[in-house]
């Protein structure tokens, strides 16, 4: 369960910045992974940001907000977005906003 | 449409737990109840939705019922004839103004946080039937019906 730090792992490739969050995304795991991930997009200097999702048990529609302001960020700093390898929990929950039309979502595993 | 749920189902089974309004029990309320409705061996499937649907109408409580401050969630679940679960979450927060428009997909109050708009939303999609009964000054009930299938 993503409990404060718990679960969100940066990864700096030469293709980008890789943002791993797993575990369970709720309202309460969302505040913290948020305040983490925003201060490391707006430091790092990487062009682009993967949010890899493939270990995420749980999201609720918290998880959306997440997504959605974390494209933002990215698109405001001028670097670009997808998300990578989305769990089942993440890809039912981006369908029911047809979030796939916006954000690219990108489905091999990029990371070692 | 929807057919509607027969809301006069015989309970066979019920759960009562109450809550504070803290975003750190959000996690807790959705297990409990998935625990509990384990005893009608549902889907991995249907826990799953029935866990969302929780979580977003707790949720709900904190951050607009309460918003952020102290108070308290009841949650009821009932275990009823023919596998259907009702699940009642209630508070006695600020209400809703417009039941309908708060329903629709998108809405939020929340213009600085990142709400998605999309709680009542996902709770319709996961669940069979979703009922929200509001006063303003006095509280939300939230009952979420979903059938079990064989």
């Amino acid at each position: 369960m993503l409990r404060d730090r718990g679960q969100v792992v940066f990864e700096e490739t030469e293709d980008g910045l890789i943002v791993h969050v797993g575990g369970e995304i709720d309202h309460h795991s969302a505040v913290s992974a948020r305040r983490q991930i925003d201060e490391r997009i707006t430091l790092s200097y990487a062009s682009k940001v993967y949010l890899e999702l493939s270990g995420v048990e749980f999201m609720d529609s918290s998880g959306l907000g997440l997504i959605m302001g974390r494209y933002s960020l990215s698109k405001q700093s001028g670097k670009e977005f997808a998300v990578l390898d989305p769990s089942f929990a993440v890809v039912k929950m981006m369908n029911l906003c047809g979030m796939e039309r916006m954000i690219r979502i990108l489905k091999h595993k990029k990371s070692s | 449409m929807k057919k509607r749920v027969d809301f006069t189902a015989c309970v066979e089974n019920e759960m009562r737990l109450f809550l504070p309004a803290k975003s750190v029990n959000e996690a807790m309320a959705r297990s409990a109840v998935a625990a509990f409705c384990a005893q009608l061996d549902p889907t991995a499937l249907e826990l799953a939705d029935l866990k969302c649907a929780v979580s977003e109408a707790v949720t709900n409580c904190i951050v607009h019922a309460y918003r952020d401050t102290e108070g308290e969630i009841e949650l009821n679940v009932e275990l009823c004839e023919g596998r259907l679960v009702r699940v009642t979450i209630r508070d006695k927060g600020c209400g809703i103004e417009n039941v309908k428009a708060a329903r629709e997909p998108l809405f939020t109050t929340d213009a600085e946080g990142e709400r998605s708009g999309m709680g009542f939303t996902v709770m319709e999609n996961f669940c069979d039937e979703v009922r929200v009964k509001s006063r303003v000054g006095k509280g939300t009930t939230v009952i979420l019906l979903k059938r079990l299938h064989k």
